[in-house]
């Protein structure tokens, strides 16, 4: 008898869970769309970062009564798998989102994982949104990947010459992670500076990416005396350390990364010492920042506790993919029609001051419309905050 | 070449503060503790919480490092260890629940400290610099300092307490230490809490000077086992001395080989391969285990 009315009590609680789960979701058609990235191991920031700030935007979306495309109002559901940082598990995750008909992903945020990923989105249907820099991913045949940020070779070239011009910077050292994203972006980083007419003094002296003392791997690197020290594809775990051994070994000049960068991280872990650290960033800092990027921001911060400044550029994918699905509603499970959009699609731009647009551009990287217009901001580190160096756009 | 030195001395001490942790437990239990890592990144944490977040003074910061890490050491040895050892002879049952541990901690220091990379404010500020031929910030030469004090320490604990002395029965002979009286279970779950400790007082130290995150905690276990390999599995000495010996050939390789890309660690592994080939038990370690 007892065990009938547990099983009947057991019967009772899943069917009242179910009721009120559909009862959440009974207003509004969900419009899944997935996250496939890195948040476990030494490099979660970077997808972390990337999930927190996706799920932040869609439970605001959610909250004010979900968002509309063509006549109907969708609630967002983000649907995010841990690629571990391992190509062969990226591949897996952009299974997963074909098994569920997710048509647009965001990630993975590695070169490899995102060269992994391409057959599998470009045989399902799957438009997805890199934070990976390789060009082939964007230039034809390659069809269905959306560079999710500055590259790089676009981001370097502007802080090179800004520095060169305002700064007097001659001679260039770089150092890079022994791993594929930071040596690739080494390797461009030092055509851009020489094709700019500065002398690269050191270009080969990397670290392993588990590497925790950094006085050994920049002894050799800090007596070339370089102008300007630029730190490749450095994660933000990294940038702190090398910049407090760097000027620990007495180093006096510039030091920069294309890469964002977190003030807080910066601030605990290397404090004034990071004074006049380079990085590119959104458009948060207050001469940027809109009413909308102030209440992401605050949002953000009360459902994760604290923000993540390198989500400063994290919350444009998302909004682009609601933003250009509204443009043509018929893209919603069609990625063609997505595609054709692209090539006219602007709005304006609810993250920033002024008449920032959100626009596809790409065309001198790639030749095609194949990467969000998110603003070239760079930033200085100065006191624990960031001050805005100056901002340029990228085509 | 002065500088070098230096480094492989820093390098040298911290490493072998971590391997003796590491060492220890496998020595007295036969474990191989995948989870040694995390648990050196929790106490990086714990000093992080209460020095750099709380504002405490660094030794209370230290000493809360090691408490804690001691605590959940003799928790884990007594509540997962102790049975699956009495439960299966099998040695991979250990290691499975080593590496089951090791991803569980890495999933709370997740939730409990977050994703970033975290740093408290430097304990001694300045730099020394002697001629250009050492360039060594002081607090890094106190970090060196207090971890060769602290493998003094406990190389001298191990050797004149009756804590240690029991330790050192059990390490050589479980049943013969159980035979003379020594409380296997109990100093069982000392040694391992030990070993923990010693993660944890090491964490709070380098905290001060690399910083903490929570990926660090995979890459410090295989540097910790590298080290043990190279000194001989479960002696302390060769512990240290794997510590000191990869310290060196680490500042050595970085400083001679980096103008050849980062072959430094090709070459270290390359070589510990060539070495295990010949000498598989270590420098210091027993052929039969």
């Amino acid at each position: 008898m007892k065990r009938r009315t547990l099983v009947k009590s057991a019967l009772a609680a899943t069917a009242l869970v179910a009721l009120q789960s559909t009862a959440v979701f009974a207003g509004n058609p969900v419009l899944k769309i997935g996250f496939v990235g890195v948040t476990s191991g030494p490099a979660a920031a970077w997808g972390i970062s990337n999930q927190r700030s996706m799920e932040t935007r869609a439970a605001w979306i959610n909250e004010t009564g979900g968002y509309k495309i063509g006549n109907t109002t969708y609630d967002i559901k983000i649907v995010s798998f841990d690629d571990q940082k391992d190509p062969k598990r990226s591949i897996a995750g952009m299974d997963k989102m074909a098994q569920e008909g997710i048509h647009y992903v965001v990630g993975p945020n590695t070169d490899d994982g995102a060269e992994a990923v391409r057959p599998v989105a470009e045989a399902n249907g799957i438009m997805y949104f890199p934070y990976a820099f390789s060009k082939s991913l964007y230039t034809p045949p390659a069809s269905n990947a959306v560079l999710a940020m500055v590259a790089n070779y676009q981001s370097g070239p502007a802080i090179y010459k800004y520095l060169k011009e305002k700064k007097g910077v001659k001679t260039v050292a770089f150092v890079a992670a022994n791993e594929s994203d930071p040596l690739s972006q080494r390797t461009s980083g030092v055509a851009a500076a020489k094709a700019l007419g500065l002398k690269v003094v050191s270009d080969n002296v990397t670290y392993q990416p588990d590497t925790t003392d950094f006085t050994p791997v920049l002894t050799p690197v800090i007596r070339q005396r370089p102008d300007l020290l630029v730190l490749s594809g450095v994660s933000p775990a990294h940038a702190p350390q090398l910049i407090r051994s760097a000027r620990e070994l007495g180093y006096q000049g510039l030091i920069s990364t294309e890469t964002a960068q977190d003030a807080q991280v910066l601030r605990e872990g290397a404090g004034d010492l990071a004074n006049g650290f380079i990085s590119v960033g959104g458009a948060s800092t207050p001469e940027l920042a809109s009413d909308a990027m102030k209440e992401f921001v605050k949002r953000y911060t009360k459902m994760f506790g604290e923000y993540n400044d390198e989500s400063n550029t994290k919350v444009y994918a998302l909004e682009y993919i609601l933003a250009t699905l509204a443009a043509n509603p018929k893209a919603i499970n069609d990625v063609k029609e997505f595609q054709k959009t692209m090539d006219t699609f602007e709005a304006p731009n609810p993250f920033m001051k002024g008449n920032a647009k959100l626009t596809y551009v790409g065309t001198t990287s790639f030749t095609q419309k194949r990467q969000i217009a998110v603003p070239l901001v760079v930033n200085t580190f100065e006191n624990g905050a960031f001050k805005t160096l100056f901002v340029a756009t990228v085509d | 070449m002065e500088q070098v030195l230096a480094n492989g001395i820093y390098l040298g001490a911290q490493y072998a503060m971590i391997a003796l942790g590491l060492t220890l437990i496998f020595a007295l239990m036969n474990v191989l503790n995948f989870a040694h890592g995390q648990m050196y990144v929790i106490g990086g944490f714990v000093t992080y919480t209460i020095y750099g977040q709380l504002g405490l003074p660094y030794i209370v910061a230290l000493l809360a490092s090691c408490v804690t890490l001691a605590v959940l050491g003799a928790l884990i040895e007594r509540f997962l260890f102790a049975p699956v050892i009495k439960g299966s002879a099998r040695e991979e049952s250990t290691m499975l629940l080593a590496a089951g541990i090791a991803f569980l901690l890495d999933a709370l220091i997740l939730l409990i400290f977050g994703e970033k990379q975290r740093g408290v404010p430097k304990i001694v500020n300045g730099v020394l610099n002697w001629d250009f031929r050492i360039i060594m910030p002081y607090d890094r030469i106190l970090i060196c300092g207090l971890a060769i004090f602290s493998i003094v320490a406990f190389i001298a604990f191990m050797q004149f307490s009756r804590t240690g002395r029991a330790l050192r029965a059990l390490a050589q002979d479980r049943t013969a230490a159980q035979l003379m009286g020594v409380n296997v279970d109990r100093y069982s779950t000392i040694g391992f809490a030990l070993g923990a400790m010693l993660a944890g007082l090491v964490g709070g130290l380098l905290v001060t000077i690399t910083g903490i995150n929570l990926g660090m905690g995979g890459p410090t276990s295989i540097k910790a086992f590298m080290m043990v390999m190279i000194g001989g599995a479960g002696v302390i000495s060769g512990a240290i001395a794997g510590g000191f010996i990869l310290g060196f050939m680490e500042a050595i390789g970085l400083a001679v080989l980096s103008q050849y890309g980062d072959i430094t660690y090709l070459v270290i592994f390359i070589s510990l391969m060539i070495f295990l080939a010949i000498r598989p038990q270590g420098l210091m370690g027993k052929p039969w285990g």
